[in-house]
């Protein structure tokens, strides 16, 4: 008898609403009634508000089935789903589905289709093509491949790629070091996290290539404990790598040794900036470091490093496999390729869209989020966590590329869009940015380590009515001085939700106490 | 989940198997925690000598990580995300339900990366998207 293949998620936003239960319903529901089926645990498609989302194999097709709680599983069987027949849930070929379909999905063109630890899925769906490729050129070359593809770091600060790793590549020493910042500590972004559950060999073979592109024989991805999931996927992945000789001595049979580690952070998000996440690796506080000198040139314990984020790594193989060129036909002016931007918060259709760069904002507020869950009207959109801006419906029009953002008075981030509805009090938000730096300052800087509670006191007394005028000009005085004396961007950018919030929700700033009475 | 009771030579058994590690201090603490639930206060010097660094260096490491703990665990961990993702889901409301529910036993969180189903709940290792006090009810069951 031939048996049925289900996809059921193994992603931990899937497990979250319930995954787990709804696979071992229907695999108690099959063996009850002695049909055969294969489940297997695919990563997320990235419709997050499908999750579960049960996919049948029928042909060629994926039906797809979302999202379905334990209670709706008898009731599938009834309407005979296993042949993909129709059900209240049912939203036919999900390849088809619309929000998927008018993606352009390169980064995360796997995940959710292959089984994420099978490196029989992995090749067959086009992976190691490009690290097959990458072997049998120099470093320089790949270099100038990724140079030419116009890659910039995914990271948030939007670096390109190809001039860190030709700095590394350029500087003489006895090893060279690869780190993966994973460290995904923004709110509202999880496309890092989603990767490597969903994908993992994606990053592994991205970390490979970039490994023989600059000389670095040792590699270390820095995960955050927040996220257990992917640590165990990724490690898994490893291991597996090091079974079919992706990792090792002898990279795919050549003479290139690389070797991987998963490193776990310990709950502290400054260790997203890179020269903390440095400190943190070496065991010890994770506080900022000064630049000069730049990582490239001494990084981890104090040799030559290659950080990179995960999404940045991840984009190279299809650089290298498909070349540059095709890479780079994608987005607008600077902003080449595609980013994967994560629709978050109050959303009615919240998830992973892969798109080139350009799509406007309101795109995909209106068109993918479809809105709010709440059903309210959007008032506040922050994008690019939360040291990135506030901007209100009216930039709606507003292109998501880097150099747009920047003009705008925002930043891209790591590409995480967090909606609000209009219960949203944007002082509150103001002073919650400032909160949140005063927990999470690595405390070397003192405008980030002080200011950073002044501001959430000044904002407090705006809040309540106390001298608005006076106190608006100290917090943008204020403001002014963490930007220009802060290390890193935490206290440099934590300004940004701030002045943002103040210029495109003035109301909520004034006139408090007449509002309230 | 149960954790083996301190010892020096347990914690040093622990400690070994990371002794060829370059920085070795958070991983080790990380270790210790894994093994004993918590790092008491005597494996500070532990960690010192065994790895000679200064004791100031593990208290420094000890004290600057959230998730290092230097009493023993409590019976069950909820940990609740309060950044702004969840915020717009109104995670401020549920902390406030949980926390005069479970006191002590909740802790805040700036995210678990479930940005689109929130507001996102851990309960002993365990995520909850779209939480409730009820679904928190059942997990700590």
């Amino acid at each position: 008898m031939i048996s049925t293949k289900l996809y059921i998620p193994g992603d931990s936003a899937a497990v979250s609403v319930g995954a787990d239960e709804v696979a071992s319903e229907i695999a108690k529901l099959a063996e009850a009634k002695g049909i055969q089926i294969e489940i297997i645990r695919n990563g997320t498609r990235g419709a997050l508000w499908l999750e579960p989302l049960v996919e049948v194999q029928v042909g060629e097709e994926r039906i797809g089935y979302g999202p379905v709680n334990v209670e709706d599983v008898a009731g599938l069987f009834e309407a005979q789903f296993l042949n993909g027949a129709p059900h209240k849930l049912g939203i036919n070929n999900v390849d088809e589905l619309p929000w998927l379909a008018k993606q352009d999905r390169v980064t995360f063109r796997r995940v959710g289709i292959i089984d994420p630890l099978s490196m029989i899925d992995y090749e067959a769906h086009g992976g190691l093509i490009g690290l097959r490729r990458a072997l049998k050129l120099s470093g320089a070359e790949i270099v100038a491949e990724v140079l030419e593809s116009g890659l910039r770091g995914r990271g948030g600060a939007g670096f390109p790629a190809g001039v860190k790793w030709k700095t590394v590549l350029d500087t003489q020493s006895d090893i060279k070091y690869l780190c993966c910042n994973a460290d995904e500590g923004d709110s509202g972004t999880f496309a890092d996290r989603i990767l490597m559950e969903g994908d993992p060999f994606t990053l592994i073979e991205g970390m490979v290539i970039a490994a023989i592109a600059v000389g670095a024989s040792q590699g270390i991805v820095y995960i955050r404990s927040e996220y257990p999931a992917a640590i165990a996927k990724l490690s898994a992945a490893i291991a597996i790598a090091y079974e079919h000789g992706l990792l090792g001595e002898n990279v795919i049979g050549s003479n290139f040794e690389f070797n991987l580690k998963v490193r776990a952070g310990a709950g502290s998000y400054v260790c997203g900036e890179e020269t903390a996440m440095l400190e943190s690796i070496e065991g010890k506080r994770g506080v900022v470091r000064s630049k000069p000198p730049l990582p490239a040139i001494t990084g981890l314990f104090g040799k030559p490093t290659l950080i990179n984020n995960v999404l940045t790594f991840s984009s190279v193989p299809a650089i290298i496999s498909e070349g540059a060129s095709s890479y780079k036909s994608r987005g607008v002016s600077r902003s080449l390729g595609t980013q994967v931007f994560q629709l978050g918060g109050n959303v009615k259709s919240g998830g992973i869209v892969e798109t080139g760069f350009g799509i406007t904002l309101g795109e995909l507020v209106s068109g993918y989020g479809e809105g709010t869950l709440t059903g309210k009207p959007v008032k506040a959109v922050q994008i690019g966590g939360p040291l990135g801006a506030y901007f209100s419906t009216k930039s709606y029009d507003l292109s998501m590329d880097y150099e747009s953002l920047l003009a705008a008075g925002g930043m891209l981030g790591h590409g995480g869009v967090v909606i609000f509805d209009t219960a949203v009090d944007l002082a509150v938000q103001a002073k919650f940015a400032m909160e949140f730096c005063a927990i999470e300052s690595c405390g070397k800087c003192t405008p980030c380590r002080l200011g950073s509670t002044r501001g959430a006191e000044t904002i407090q007394e705006i809040i309540d009515g106390q001298n608005v005028a006076g106190n608006k000009k100290l917090l943008l005085d204020l403001c002014e001085v963490m930007s220009d004396s802060s290390l890193c961007a935490m206290g440099g950018l934590t300004p940004m939700p701030v002045k943002s919030a103040m210029s495109n929700f003035p109301e909520d700033f004034e006139n408090r106490l007449a509002a309230k009475v | 989940m149960t954790h083996a009771t301190w010892s020096k030579s347990a914690g040093l058994a622990v400690l070994e198997l990371l002794r060829d590690e370059p920085g070795p201090v958070l991983i080790s603490l990380q270790a210790l925690q894994a093994e004993f639930g918590y790092i008491p206060a005597e494996a500070v010097a532990v960690v010192a000598n065994f790895f000679n660094v200064s004791r100031a260096d593990v208290h420094g490491v000890l004290t600057y990580y959230e998730d290092l703990r230097s009493t023993p665990p409590l019976s069950n961990e909820i940990q609740i995300c309060v950044a702004e993702a969840c915020q717009a889901v109104g995670s401020r409301n549920l902390e406030r339900t949980v926390k005069s529910e479970y006191g002590e036993q909740v802790r805040d969180i700036f995210c678990f990366g479930n940005c689109a189903l929130g507001p996102a709940v851990m309960v002993n290792g365990t995520l909850i998207g779209r939480a409730t006090l009820a679904k928190i009810a059942t997990a700590i069951k």
